[in-house]
């Protein structure tokens, strides 16, 4: 499969230098290249590290599986939750992991709407990790009830006849949360899956063996390549990135809502809401990165996700971590500023109270370290992009972890105050959630392409006929 | 099966290298006035719709189908289990509004709307079909990976073996070859 590079033909006349881009696939790679490239990660042997990173993560997996059986059997008293605060750890990794998907979905849709081509080589990826981050979210809400059968029984959540003749209480944004929820979990799954099936038609036309060429090509749905039926793809496709758009611009201003539409000083704001969705755009690029930057070179992509990528990526880190620090600023001056002396006591006492170092560990990681981005030679060097994607993660963790636990802990009466603790038990939860995550998306990097191969072919020099690499005569037009 | 039918002719299949020439030939063959046939890509070809002469995919229907019917079913669904069936007053708010009855329908326009879009989709391109007579070809696999095949199906009223088999040769395929059902 060893291609070497491919020189540009010398028929084609350079642009002059002012317009000229960097391409996307870098050393004119053909899309031949690129089928044998993507589909061949998910083709050739396993690795040994596939192995060890599926054993450990597995691990984690079942740890956190244990940890939600132990819960269950005894109660949610497992957690270190007590009055006032009845929200911590659970909801705050739920607003964690949602964020975090929504990256993805900015990926493939915003992106696609906006026409920012270099999206093909990262959406399939992003859009896996949103999937796989909506199913470690979903895990925490349904946990955090105590009595986990309730809320998983038709009629309580989900709207259903049930002995009670009663139904779920539509005034609630708890409940507006469940139908949000499910609904950008589901499109997720629908837009992905779409996006997959003329790969999937790629891996059953490459599959050697009977079986895999049995389960690719079910899925493939009969995928033939028809011009008529990509024109009906196409126009779906757009359609759904039309839909999706709204729907993660409303999923985290949902999640906000379970904070915002309460009364508790430090929740009830209105800047929540495009607050919460920066916050999730900037913590999922996080982690896009901290997932991406080391697939890249374990899996030679360096031309596919070029060093461009990564940096347009940066930007997008710079550009809604700022939007965050400046949240955070308003959040502060409004407190002030709207004269409540409840909710400027909220905001002192998050900065300056006993959760000051989780505070200062949130400003320090979201509101300085994207800044570092400005700098090409920093946006460059993967090391550090990685080193930073994590502390972007790690921080925004904390702004979750700030908002719920600091509005709460001190309520209005001064004898109830109290300062959380988190039990074993909680932190283990949290932990293992990354062995699902990760066990979940080694599964799709082994046996799905893990880039879009027929997205990135189209943005190629040779998949346009308008292009002399792609047939077209001298002169550009066919 | 004691008789062993002779397989019927599905298709002429002509290939071709670069998406520039697929295109050429789609006009050609658009203006020859053929009526059955297509041009299948590894990759969405800029053009090749107007191309081909294809109209603008009527995908969007469905979604708006879709999307109405899950607006109005969480409006109404709210409104009666809140206010009809089944009343809880609570702090003498309203038991229906659609202002907190909003995000509950504009999440289902959109549920809704994305499978209207998808199940759209397939309906119109009649996926899944498992069963394809290209599928069985085995230079067709390549279809997949970077080859355009132009296809006219024998069943297409200008079809003839001789003429459109000419066409394709004129039309630079590099390769021609008798799809059988």
């Amino acid at each position: 499969m060893a291609h070497a590079v491919e020189k540009i033909p010398s028929y084609v006349v350079a642009p002059p230098p002012e317009l000229e881009r960097e391409p996307l696939v870098l050393h004119n790679r053909t899309p031949a290249w690129i089928s044998d490239k993507i589909a061949g990660i998910a083709e050739g042997k396993t690795p040994t590290w596939w192995w060890v990173a599926l054993v450990i993560s597995v691990g984690g997996m079942l740890m956190m599986f244990g940890m939600v059986a132990y819960l269950i059997s005894t109660g949610v008293g497992v957690w270190g939750l007590h009055q006032p605060t009845a929200w911590a750890w659970d909801i705050t990794n739920f607003v964690f992991w949602i964020g975090i998907g929504h990256a993805g979905t900015l990926i493939s849709a915003i992106l696609c709407l906006l026409r920012q081509r270099w999206r093909t080589s990262i959406n399939r990826a992003a859009e896996a990790m949103t999937l796989f981050a909506v199913v470690c979210a979903g895990i925490f809400p349904v946990v955090h009830t105590g009595r986990v059968w309730f809320a998983l029984m038709p009629g309580y959540l989900i709207p259903f006849p049930n002995a009670n003749a009663i139904w779920p209480q539509f005034r609630s944004p708890l409940l507006w949360d469940v139908f949000a929820v499910s609904t950008y979990g589901t499109v997720s799954l629908l837009f992905w899956y779409t996006g997959l099936i003329p790969d999937l038609a790629t891996m059953r036309d490459r599959a050697v063996s009977k079986v895999k060429k049995f389960l690719y090509g079910l899925f493939a749905l009969g995928w033939t390549g028809s011009n008529r039926h990509w024109s009906n793809y196409e126009k779906a496709y757009l359609i759904l990135a039309g839909l999706s758009t709204p729907l993660v611009l409303s999923v985290h201003s949902v999640v906000s809502f379970d904070f915002a539409v309460s009364q508790v000083p430090g929740w009830h704001t209105t800047i929540f809401p495009p607050y919460f969705v920066a916050g999730a755009i900037f913590s999922g690029f996080g982690m896009v990165l901290t997932l991406l930057v080391p697939l890249r070179s374990i899996c030679g992509l360096e031309d596919v996700i070029t060093t461009r990528h990564i940096e347009l990526m940066c930007k997008v880190i710079l550009a809604t971590g700022s939007m965050v620090g400046y949240a955070y600023g308003m959040e502060f001056f409004i407190a002030w500023y709207g004269g409540n002396p409840y909710e400027l006591y909220a905001f002192q006492n998050r900065a300056f109270g006993p959760y000051w170092w989780a505070y200062w560990t949130m400003v320090t990681c979201n509101v300085i370290s994207p800044h570092l981005f400005w700098f090409k030679k920093l946006r460059t060097s993967m090391w550090f992009v990685f080193l930073v994607s994590i502390v972007v993660n790690i921080g925004m963790w904390f702004e979750r972890f700030v908002i719920i636990v600091t509005s709460l802990h001190r309520d209005y009466l001064p004898s109830s105050w109290d300062y959380f603790r988190p039990t074993y038990v909680d932190v283990l939860t949290f932990v293992g959630s990354f062995g699902l995550f990760c066990t979940l998306f080694l599964l799709f990097m082994r046996f799905l392409p893990m880039i879009a191969i027929a997205e990135v072919k189209a943005v190629t020099p040779q998949a346009d006929p308008h292009h002399p690499m792609g047939g077209a005569k001298l002169g550009g037009a066919h | 099966m004691s008789t062993t039918t002779a397989a019927r002719p599905y298709a002429l299949m002509g290939e071709f290298d670069t998406p520039a020439s697929a295109l050429h030939a789609a006009e050609v063959i658009r203006d020859a006035g053929y009526k059955r046939w297509d041009v299948h890509t590894p990759f969405p070809i800029h053009g090749l719709d107007g191309a081909m002469g294809l109209r603008n995919s009527r995908v969007g229907w469905f979604t708006f189908i879709g999307g109405t019917t899950g607006f109005t079913l969480g409006m109404l669904m709210i409104w009666w289990m809140g206010k009809v069936d089944y009343a809880i007053p609570v702090g003498g708010k309203p038991l229906f509004s659609p202002i907190f009855a909003f995000p509950v329908s504009y999440e289902l326009t959109i549920l809704l709307g994305a499978f209207g879009t998808l199940f759209g989709m397939f309906l119109l391109n009649r996926l899944p079909r498992h069963y394809h007579p290209l599928l069985k070809n085995p230079r067709f696999r390549n279809v997949t990976h970077d080859k355009i095949f132009v296809v006219i199906e024998c069943a297409d009223p200008k079809y003839s073996d001789s003429t459109t088999r000419r066409l394709l040769e004129e039309i630079g395929a590099r390769h021609i070859e008798l799809v059988e059902d």
